[in-house]
């Protein structure tokens, strides 16, 4: 199985020296959907964000590969990683109302970089991109493809933004919290299309939340992140069966289940943090020697 | 529907705003001291013959009676006789007007292309130096007023090493028949680039000075605004597609920053308008500010009113199309009612 995406020994640092991610290093398999979870602030969100070239200024990757399709992009020159990136893999956002540019129609929005980018003609890239429509299920393609976003509702939006980020067959997608910004009605069905988006063009998918029942839906295998940290790498089954690390299992167990009414959240305790924290301090000491 | 029911609107309003005017300078040009008629004769005129005069000229009567003859003239498209000229104003005035229009259009080009071009480059290279240097740039444009510039400018390129015209709109020499007194659009449909080249000789220095306070302002709004749009989501997906930084500023962020850069310029551009009235004089531009500090010191009552009533016509006429454009412009308020 080729891995469209290995990310090895990963660490992305604040000016200044505070590292984001310490260390990171994770497979995602071509066919595949490697989620990637833990708390708000642990970072997950920057890998997707590191490997798309769109850190925060303040951030910098000071060690570390990421191999995009056998290539290492973090030694390409600025322009030829950003094609390659365009080329290769696709983002599906959080936000589908802030995602899209409110100014511009539908249309052009998906099929501009075929054009640009991929050097498509014009009426390959609008016959894909109204197949697209159709595949993620929007009612008369035709139509909305001449609408502004604001015209649309947000579940609507959510399948033009991946309907866009499918369009050009990219080996590797990342769903940065595609649905949390949805509807709960809306959500099930968001997270239904991109699985099955993601088998039927068996894409790479590296999926962010911090919904370990989104994971056990459409993941195969996941990372478990504490403090940019991978503290956990596992199969979805093993995961789920018996995690190895306390962090995880802790985690695990603080999810809510909803057949139990009376049931009272479990926060993860004071000593599995303490402990983890240990871990990641003496991380940080090896990192230095 | 809703388009025809905001123009009438806009257009009763523009009415009222153009009456209270009327009324604002009829008054104020009657109540401050200088009788226009006392300046017309020599100086041996009697009383006498100043009241024969200012019965000629209906100054006799009240300031309510003088205004409804006026008005009842306006209506009809006639705007009174020039007291220093004795020719119809609505005339003179039109005449002069292609002229201020040219420099005042011509400056706000000047104004958007250097404004514009510090705000992309600023934002291109935002949080280093280059922004820096833009920054101070924009904020010494900024402190330095029109008629200053003006100043420096014919100083630097009219004395130290002239190279521009620093008076007048067009070289006597130059012998050409216009048909329009829009002498620099004319001269460019019919493709004459040795007289295009004098206007422009003549015309860049006034138009620098108008522009490059506004440059300024353009420059530092539009900035703001595009690196606020530089953290948006649709930003950071379009970076993701492959595009250079340069394509996701100008194709992404700039349609959707550009807005509230440009009502700022609609307002600014009336006060460039205004600010003809100085910089014509000071360069000699034969334009409408010009005709109004000369129908002023004149006290040519009939005049002075003309021009600024035109003056109000085109600032409202600029506030219109700012309005219009806005919402060609953003697509949210299209079909909103």
């Amino acid at each position: 199985m080729t891995a469209y995406l290995s990310i090895r020994n990963l660490t992305v640092t604040l000016t200044g020296g505070t590292p984001i991610l310490r260390n990171v290093s994770l497979d995602v398999v071509a066919g595949q959907v490697h989620g990637l979870v833990g708390e708000s602030g642990a970072g997950k969100s920057m890998i997707g964000k590191a490997v798309l070239g769109t850190l925060p200024r303040a951030l910098t990757i000071s060690t570390g590969e990421i191999w995009l399709d056998g290539v290492n992009i973090l030694t390409l020159k600025p322009s030829q990683r950003r094609q390659r990136i365009g080329a290769i893999a696709a983002l599906i956002p959080q936000d589908p109302l802030t995602a899209l540019n409110p100014s511009k129609r539908i249309g052009p929005q998906i099929t501009r970089r075929l054009v640009d980018i991929l050097g498509w003609s014009k009426q390959v890239a609008t016959a894909r991109a109204l197949e697209l429509l159709a595949e993620v299920q929007i009612p008369d393609p035709v139509r909305v493809m001449r609408t502004y976003p604001h015209e649309l509702s947000g579940g609507m939006r959510q399948r033009i933004l991946i309907a866009s980020a499918f369009a050009a067959e990219p080996k590797l997608i990342i769903a940065d919290e595609p649905t949390t910004a949805l509807d709960v009605t809306v959500q099930k069905q968001i997270l239904r299309l991109i699985s099955d988006m993601q088998t039927r063009h068996s894409t790479a998918l590296l999926f962010v939340t911090h919904d370990l029942g989104v994971v056990s839906k459409v993941c195969d295998t996941l990372s478990v992140l504490y403090a940019g940290k991978v503290v956990e790498d596992a199969r979805m089954h093993r995961f789920f069966m018996r995690p190895i690390h306390p962090y995880s299992a802790a985690l695990l167990a603080a999810t809510p289940t909803y057949t139990d009414p009376t049931g009272s959240l479990t926060p993860v305790s004071p000593k599995v943090i303490k402990a983890v924290e240990q871990e990641i301090q003496e991380h940080d000491m090896r990192a230095r020697q | 529907m809703a388009l025809l029911r905001t123009f009438l609107l806009r257009l009763v309003t523009t009415i009222i705003t153009l009456f209270g005017v009327a009324v604002i300078v009829f008054v104020v040009i009657r109540v401050v001291p200088g009788n226009p008629i006392a300046m017309m004769l020599p100086p041996g005129a009697t009383e006498d013959d100043i009241a024969q005069l200012q019965a000629l000229y209906g100054f006799d009567k009240s300031i309510l009676e003088q205004f409804i003859i006026w008005l009842s003239g306006v209506v009809q498209g006639d705007f009174g006789t020039s007291i220093s000229t004795r020719q119809p104003v609505a005339g003179l005035v039109l005449n002069r007007l292609p002229a201020t229009l040219e420099l005042s259009i011509i400056s706000l080009i000047f104004a958007v292309l250097m404004g514009g071009t510090m705000a992309l480059l600023g934002t291109r290279y935002r949080d280093g130096k280059a922004e820096g240097v833009i920054d101070v740039i924009a904020g010494m444009a900024l402190s330095i007023p029109d008629f200053l510039w003006g100043l420096i400018l014919i100083l630097l390129f009219g004395v130290l090493w002239p190279v521009f015209h620093i008076s007048g709109r067009i070289s006597p020499a130059l012998n050409i028949d216009f048909s329009t007194q829009f002498y620099l659009f004319e001269a460019i449909l019919r493709l004459r680039f040795d007289v295009i080249y004098d206007l422009i000789g003549h015309m860049l220095m006034p138009a620098l000075a108008l522009a490059i306070p506004l440059a300024a302002i353009i420059a530092q709004l539009l900035k703001q605004s595009l690196k606020e749009t530089m953290h948006l989501d649709y930003v950071t997906l379009a970076r993701t597609k492959g595009y250079s930084e340069g394509k996701v500023i100008t194709r992404e962020a700039l349609p959707n920053a550009v807005l509230p850069t440009l009502t700022l310029v609609g307002v600014q551009f009336t006060f460039l308008i205004g600010g003809t009235v100085i910089i014509e004089r000071l360069f000699s531009y034969e334009g409408l500010g010009n005709m109004a500090i000369d129908a002023v010191i004149n006290r040519d009552l009939p005049l002075i009113q003309g021009i600024v009533i035109l003056f109000a016509l085109l600032f409202t006429l600029v506030n219109l199309t700012v309005d219009i454009l806005y919402v060609v412009l953003n697509p949210r308020l299209r079909n909103a009612r």
